[in-house]
């Protein structure tokens, strides 16, 4: 290899993030991770998912951005990845219309036993 | 050559052309011009699969979405039964392996051998904790018959059935494969075989590493004992808080109910005391005046507390019998007072009316534990698929395969492990910690 010391084009093309950032990124990320399970004892009512999702999606940057290396990676590439995700939003979103529109709750209710205590019975 | 002269500036490469093939590095597949334009092109690949994967868990994603959307209660009833402490564990483990991965790619490109087959045995150790604890948190909900619909079976007034030790079948494998691996060191250790050793060393604290799993998630797995508390304190009553009733309270009176039983009992058999109730009332209705007010048909009167004692036992699922009688004391009740009671009964919990408020009906909690079986399950599986390339990186990374031209494989299974880190980070807040 070293044949070929940065003399080729081609060559020497690697790209070793700096291990401060690599652990930096582990730290945010756990940091994140503490932050969502405190604030599940919470109750932010329905603001709930959204904080969750927030959260989760930060976290989520952080892993592609900078372990998976994103952030640096060819353009086409980004593009292929995150555009996965608003196809997925897409393919998500329509469903929860539809299923909203046409249906109120199509878990099959069939005459099973309740498995907790009824509180009728007792009033 | 012409495609690549197409792609690269042409005068750099027309003099490598001839010179192509002894210059041709064995890392460099033949149809590649340069170590980048191999590592792009794999790259791209990956990025292609992994967009794959995507939509393939956006499938499960979506079920998750809908049903939520419909059931929201049933979803925040039965997260209570996930445990928190074990998800947020696992979720430190799978980032910390995360961390470890892209750290190995770092040493691989910087050409730190035996720092990236240690880095990469690390990231194997934390794939194997997460599965021994992912193995004691299904043993324990299988126990308890917390299953995906169809098999659900929970019963909360009897949470521990007695049944096989599932962590202990889930645990058979990865024990055969550690012997298998243990055997293998000791036998290459005895014949020398240096390359087998310094391989089959590493694999084996990783198959050990599952054991130290299973070890931290039994620590941290309440003891049945405690865990049935949990169950029905926190989780269960939550679960049927929106309902109607302080769930604590509603606890206590259920528990004296059962205690009052068995004090009036006193030696005597149950049947007997059920045998009380009808006599009690026959014995009771000359009391009530003609003239007075006549109870509706179908409130039976009963000064003692057998039939509400009765009532509360019927609440009991196990109890059946209890149920059924008291059914049909209430229709014979209701026949005295000149009612027709054909298929009239009290009980609404076995119809659609009682089915509304309820959140452990078997077929709308199999659905969660369905659609956590399948999320948990198949990432599962991706963790065990990532761990099949991550030792086949191990032993590459021991035999010196990797350089600073050549990282593309350590590299793509670093962003296939990333994935599976991703979509860990979307569940965990998704299924645990569900208020």
């Amino acid at each position: 290899m070293s044949a070929h010391e940065g003399s080729k084009e081609g060559y020497d093309f690697a790209h070793p993030l700096p291990l401060s950032l690599l652990f930096g990124v582990f730290l945010a990320l756990t940091a994140l991770t503490v932050v969502t399970v405190a604030q599940a004892s919470f109750d932010l009512g329905s603001f709930d998912i959204v904080v969750v999702m927030f959260i989760a999606t930060i976290k989520a940057c952080l892993v592609m951005g900078i372990f998976m290396h994103l952030a640096w990676d060819k353009p086409f590439n980004i593009l292929m990845f995150v555009g996965s995700f608003v196809f997925v939003a897409l393919f998500i979103v329509t469903t929860l219309y539809d299923s909203r529109a046409t249906s109120q709750d199509s878990i099959p209710v069939t005459n099973d036993i309740v498995a907790g205590p009824n509180p009728k019975v007792e009033s | 050559m012409a495609t690549s002269e197409a792609g690269h500036s042409a005068d750099q490469h027309a003099g490598d052309a001839h010179g192509h093939d002894h210059d041709h590095p064995d890392y460099l597949a033949h149809h590649f011009d340069t170590p980048e334009q191999q590592f792009d092109s794999g790259k791209l690949g990956m990025w292609l699969f992994l967009v794959t994967e995507v939509l393939f868990f956006s499938g499960m994603f979506c079920a998750y979405a809908i049903f939520r959307a419909w059931r929201p209660e049933v979803f925040e009833g039965c997260s209570q039964f996930l445990n928190t402490k074990l998800g947020a564990i696992n979720t430190g483990v799978l980032l910390f392996s995360s961390f470890t991965m892209a750290w190995a790619v770092r040493a691989s490109q910087l050409e730190e051998h035996k720092k990236t087959a240690a880095l990469i045995a690390t990231t194997l150790c934390c794939a194997m904790v997460f599965l021994g604890v992912k193995a004691v948190e299904y043993s324990h909900k299988w126990a308890m018959g917390l299953l995906p619909a169809g098999l659900f079976s929970y019963d909360e007034n009897n949470p521990h059935p007695p049944g096989p030790n599932w962590l202990l079948y889930i645990c058979m494998p990865f024990i055969v494969i550690t012997i298998g691996v243990f055997l293998w060191m000791v036998f290459s250790w005895a014949t020398k075989a240096k390359f087998q050793f310094q391989c089959a060393k590493p694999l084996f604290f990783v198959c050990l590493s599952f054991f130290g799993g299973v070890y931290l998630g039994t620590v941290l797995e309440p003891k049945v004992e405690d865990h049935a508390v949990h169950a029905s304190a926190d989780g269960h009553a939550d679960a049927a808080e929106h309902a109607e009733g302080d769930p604590h309270a509603e606890g206590d009176s259920h528990a004296e109910g059962e205690a009052e039983a068995a004090g009036a009992d006193e030696g005597e058999h149950t049947e007997e005391a059920h045998e009380a109730a009808p006599a009690e009332e026959e014995t009771e209705e000359p009391v009530i005046e003609l003239g007075s007010v006549v109870p509706k048909s179908g409130t039976m009167v009963d000064t003692s507390r057998d039939l509400e004692i009765q009532r509360k036992l019927a609440s009991v699922e196990a109890n059946s019998a209890v149920r059924d009688e008291l059914n049909a004391l209430e229709r014979q009740d209701m026949n005295a007072s000149g009612a027709i009671t054909y298929h009239q009964t009290d009980d609404t919990s076995n119809t659609i009316a009682g089915s509304e408020e309820d959140v452990m009906r078997r077929s709308r909690a199999g659905v969660f534990f369905s659609i956590y079986y399948c999320m948990t399950g198949v990432h599962a599986i991706h963790i065990l698929a990532g761990i099949g390339v991550l030792v086949w990186l191990l032993v590459r990374s021991l035999r010196k395969d990797f350089n600073r031209n050549y990282y593309g494989p350590v590299d793509y299974v670093g962003l296939y492990w990333h994935l599976v880190d991703l979509i860990w980070i979307y569940l965990f807040p998704l299924m645990y910690l569900i208020r």
